[in-house]
């Protein structure tokens, strides 16, 4: 009976994407961005992570990627306990999430091709790996034609389509999105959306954070509100609470 | 891991020819600092060139008693040359020394002597390795038997070697204010040109790249940035150096006996890898820091 529960308790951990178990972040001055969270996300799973500014969202996302570390908690991402994660550890671990940001933050001055290729470079994949895994991605976002642009000849809509292509390239479990939406139109809106949609179709996890009231509630996923660094709800098919 | 290697030596260069301003500022920046560092190495070495020579032809001459024998003689000096002060030791014999006066002052009435007036005056020259020990080996010199008279060059030696000491002193310090300065200049550059590419830093963070792969281009950049600015000082200086000579030969030609300049090769034996070090140096060092205060992400 024990050995029983201890194997369901270790199947559900492996099933477990990511865990924070009564995180807590304090920031030198003022008030704790978060104050004793504790969730889980399974594998496969859409999130959406929703709240006002000052929530503790962006927080969230950045002890995700271990940029910060928790003042007290567990959090465990893709089965790394991170903090134990050592410092010269971390881009091995980030290589396992693809991450999105509203900014998109592509390198300017290389194109289209370069900018997903070069998450490729950063794990040494073969270049005969990259030919075939870069065109590939650009075709699933629909930039197939425009690899040869930079970024600056692109659209907001297409260049997110890029930031997901590389986040995509290595094939990674978890995606983190911190706000991919906001810096687009409606209809750009829509196809990033889409778009991340068949990624989750495909099997991996997307955690996104947003503002976007009408996509959250039109996706009908699990949605994580947060206020004042607390989870005040998590709906597995929720809407954007008023406040 | 050589695709890795060529990946970042390439965007290495790359970066250079990208980031042109900050590259040419960086270039001029090393290039000016070493070439003041160049001019004035190359004044002070042959300054002491000018000092050594002047000093290798101070010398102390030794004049012995009456009757000394010729196997005495050779046993003094062989007490003599064992002397750490001492590089060279001629011995000058009676004869040798009427046939250099007779050359020197009589000219054509030379023939009037028929025997050899300074029939005792058989000496020995004695060249020192450093002129201001000359007064420690005076004192051990008039201590020996059969040594009768020492004649030295005490204001000559004294004047040299206090002025060789000068200009070590005033070199050592120059050459410290330029590196000092040099260093200051080109790390400013250096982050300026990198702290416009933190974003770009940043997101190589995000992705996972690891600080070898981020800092590998900047490092090769650095490194190209000063060697370049290390080149141009050095065939600047190649250049002017044998112009200066020669001007200065045609100009002062009173000065010849004087001044003998180094030739390049002398002077570039150690300016030529000293140069390329620091450029080099700096240029890895500089970038090397800079990156690194970047890669906390």
């Amino acid at each position: 009976m024990a050995l029983e529960r201890r194997r369901k308790k270790q199947k559900q951990k492996a099933e477990d994407v990511v865990i924070l178990d009564h995180v807590s972040k304090a920031y030198s001055t003022g008030a704790p961005a978060l104050d004793n969270v504790s969730l889980r996300v399974k594998k496969g799973e859409f999130v959406f992570i929703v709240g006002d500014s000052g929530s503790g969202k962006s927080t969230l996302i950045k002890l995700l990627l271990k940029e910060l570390n928790p003042t007290s908690g567990t959090i465990i991402v893709n089965g790394q306990d991170l903090g134990r994660l050592r410092r010269r550890k971390i881009p091995k671990f980030r290589r396992g999430l693809g991450i999105v940001f509203q900014d998109f933050r592509l390198l300017k001055d290389r194109n289209v091709y370069e900018n997903v290729a070069f998450a490729q470079r950063v794990i040494q994949a073969p270049i005969r790996d990259m030919r075939k895994a870069v065109p590939a991605v650009l075709s699933l976002v629909g930039l197939a034609g425009k690899y040869k642009a930079k970024p600056r000849e692109l659209s907001g809509g297409e260049q997110q389509r890029v930031a997901l292509a590389r986040a995509l390239v290595n094939h990674p479990s978890l995606i983190l999105a911190d706000e991919p939406t906001g810096n687009l139109d409606p209809k750009n809106t829509k196809e990033i959306m889409k778009l991340l949609e068949d990624i989750n179709d495909r099997g991996a996890t997307i955690i996104m954070v947003t503002h976007n009231r009408e996509v959250v509630n039109e996706m009908k996923k699990r949605v994580i509100t947060m206020k004042k660094g607390v989870i005040v709800s998590d709906e597995k098919e929720g809407e954007y609470l008023d406040d | 891991m050589i695709s890795t290697l060529f990946y970042t030596t390439k965007q290495g260069i790359v970066n250079i020819f990208k980031n042109k301003w900050f590259s040419l500022a960086s270039v001029a920046t090393i290039s000016a600092c070493l070439f003041l560092f160049g001019v004035f190495y190359t004044i002070i070495l042959n300054f002491q060139n000018i000092v050594k020579t002047a000093e290798e032809g101070v010398s102390i001459t030794v004049f012995f008693d009456e009757g000394t024998t010729e196997e005495r003689m050779a046993e003094i000096k062989e007490l003599i040359a064992k002397r750490a002060e001492v590089r060279q030791i001629d011995f000058i014999s009676a004869d040798e020394a009427w046939e250099s006066f007779k050359d020197e002052y009589l000219g054509e009435y030379q023939d009037g002597f028929t025997e050899n007036p300074l029939a005792d005056s058989a000496n020995f020259e004695i060249y020192l390795n450093d002129v201001s020990m000359q007064g420690a080996l005076v004192t051990y010199l008039e201590s020996v038997p059969n040594i009768r008279q020492v004649n030295r060059s005490e204001v000559t030696a004294n004047t040299l070697s206090g002025f060789n000491l000068l200009i070590s002193y005033i070199s050592a310090g120059i050459i410290v204010i330029l590196l000092a300065v040099s260093v200051f200049l080109i790390s400013n550059t250096v982050t300026i040109g990198i702290s416009v590419r933190k974003e770009e830093i940043g997101i190589m963070k995000y992705i996972g790249a690891t600080d070898f792969f981020v800092r590998a281009p900047f490092v090769i950049e650095g490194m190209i940035i000063g060697a370049l600015g290390a080149a141009i000082p050095l065939t600047a200086i190649y250049i002017l150096y044998a112009k200066v000579v020669e001007f200065l030969g045609e100009r002062f030609s009173v000065l010849t006996g004087i001044m003998t300049f180094l030739p390049i090769e002398v002077v570039f034996e150690n300016l030529l890898p000293i140069s390329i070090g620091i450029g080099v140096g700096i240029g890895f060092f500089g970038s090397f820091t800079t990156v690194r205060r970047h890669l906390k992400v």
